[in-house]
């Protein structure tokens, strides 16, 4: 849209209107919030005090010392509810498209660009909220980080939130129908988790398969992952960063495209908006 | 008084299929336009056209004379809507699902709060602003639909089949509310409908066909000496 008039009193208007819906969702979905916790604290809790003595960690970076599985873990599982967040908004927008109440998003004057991004915002708050709930549960577990490095992870969190929410966006846009859901996770979720860094460093991967390895070091997933491990101790992977935010660019333009009536999937697509 | 919407030649295809073939109609700045077709005649995908949720590639579509292609903002700004199935979040409050919509038209709060109150009150839900959409009856969410449609002061309001799935009280309660808004607050509406009992003597009325516009006139003028049905009947050859 070239012909916005809007005051940005009005952009802000909107963008705190769709962060206050995405909101009041998410309260009224307590379920969700505490499924989003559980999930990576039973990794912590069980998975990770089993796999302790299984799997052993030479020194790794950014740590400059042996450190527990559990604090290997972490990050990964950081990154793990910010995956589970971007496909849960994923599912709600096919969700909303089912139910029709993604109409009222898209007919607004604002063009949809802002729309999407206001609500991959909005959703990015929630997910950053429940990881610093996870990392505070987490300290009493001895995942102890510098008290510096929870500020330094919060700029990490919210690109690698943008991300993974943005991918979820792209995906929602693709996949037709709510029962196509279970798709993702099996096609997308399941292997973007196990084929990172999150479980394992990748170099452990490269002694079992050095494609599995370039698969692992290929995957955005192992990019946010160590974009947040090294935040977390005060440091920045820069490759990284780099990837997440030309991915970021890459979903978020792929996203707003396919929403395009003029251009996307859905120009083609009938009953469907 | 302006044209509320203009529609000039405009044609949309699903791959082969031809949904909509030169379809031209004027709905004029203020009054009751019914367009009435049979189920698959293109109501629905002209009205997603006018709504931008589908692009018009072919022929012009103007919103109080924005032409929705190159001026869309400010074509939307001036549109209300209510489509065929339902779209509130039903697990919000009715309030809030207004709210929200008011701030996607870009309304600041404090304004926001007493549109809300005034056409919740227009509709007759000023009982149920802090209800659950979900714990209203059909009726009473089409009226909310209907509140959060002009909640923006549009010029037009579409109404997609709005008396789908309601029964004969409701139906009447809906078609009754909208006529009343149009005295009271000068808007301009396009009633999409398959249900000929809707139509009024005076109405100006769009027959819609297979994706053709077959006559545009006053639903008197068209039902001439035969009535409207059979009227219909004999432009559309659908068997009675």
């Amino acid at each position: 849209m070239s012909d916005i008039a809007f005051p940005p009193r009005a952009w802000f208007t909107a963008f705190l209107g769709i962060a206050r819906r995405e909101t009041l969702r998410f309260v009224n979905q307590r379920g969700r919030f505490l499924a989003a916790l559980v999930r990576p604290l039973v990794w912590l809790f069980i998975f990770a005090a089993g796999f302790r003595a299984v799997l052993g960690l030479s020194i790794t970076e950014p740590y400059q010392t042996y450190v527990l599985y559990e604090v290997y873990v972490t990050p990964g599982l950081c990154a793990m509810i910010q995956l589970f967040n971007g496909m849960q908004s994923s599912l709600s927008m096919v969700y909303d498209r089912e139910t029709g109440a993604m109409r009222t998003l898209l007919v607004s004057p604002f063009p949809r660009w802002f729309l999407l991004g206001a609500k991959l915002i909005a959703g990015v708050v929630v997910s950053v909220i429940q990881v610093y709930t996870f990392l505070a549960i987490a300290w009493f577990w001895d995942v102890r980080p510098p008290i510096s490095g929870y500020l330094a992870v919060l700029p990490a969190l919210i690109l690698s939130g943008l991300m993974l929410g943005a991918m979820g966006l792209f995906l929602s846009s693709a996949i037709r129908q709510l029962e196509n859901f279970a798709g993702v996770m099996n096609f997308v979720i399941f292997p973007m988790f196990f084929a990172s860094s999150a479980l394992y460093p990748l170099w452990r991967m490269r002694e079992s398969s050095t494609i599995l390895h370039d698969i692992c070091a290929f995957n955005p997933f192992t990019h946010a992952v160590e974009l947040i491990r090294f935040a977390l101790y005060m440091q920045v992977n820069w490759l990284s960063l780099g990837v997440v935010l030309g991915c970021l660019a890459g979903f978020f333009g792929a996203a707003v495209f396919m929403y395009d009536p003029a251009k996307g999937l859905w120009a083609r697509r009938k009953g469907r908006a | 008084m302006p044209a509320a919407l203009e529609i000039d030649r405009v044609s949309h295809s699903f791959g082969a299929v031809e949904a909509l073939k030169d379809v031209s109609l004027t709905v004029p700045g203020s009054g009751f336009t019914a367009l009435l077709g049979v189920n698959g005649a293109g109501k629905t995908t002209l009205f997603s056209l006018i709504t931008r949720l589908y692009n018009n590639s072919s022929g012009v579509i103007r919103v109080a004379g924005y032409d929705l292609r190159r001026q869309p903002a400010q074509a939307l700004a001036r549109l209300g809507v209510v489509f065929q199935s339902r779209a509130m979040d039903a697990d919000l409050t009715v309030r809030q699902n207004l709210a929200y919509h008011a701030s996607l038209h870009g309304i600041p709060r404090r304004q926001a709060a007493g549109r809300i109150g005034e056409m919740l009150a227009q509709v007759g839900l000023e009982g149920k602003a802090g209800d659950r959409v979900s714990s209203l009856s059909g009726g009473q969410q089409r009226r909310a639909e209907i509140a959060r449609a002009l909640i923006h002061q549009p010029d037009i309001l579409l109404l997609d089949e709005a008396t789908v799935g309601l029964d004969v009280k409701s139906r009447a309660e809906v078609l009754e509310l909208t006529r009343d808004l149009i005295a009271r607050n000068g808007v301009s509406v396009l009633w999409a409908t398959h249900l000929m009992d809707e139509i009024q003597p005076g109405d100006d009325l769009v027959i819609l066909h297979r994706g053709e516009v077959l006559r545009r006139g006053t639903a008197t003028e068209i039902a001439g000496q035969r009535g409207l049905t059979q009227a219909f009947l004999d432009l559309t050859g659908v068997a009675a």
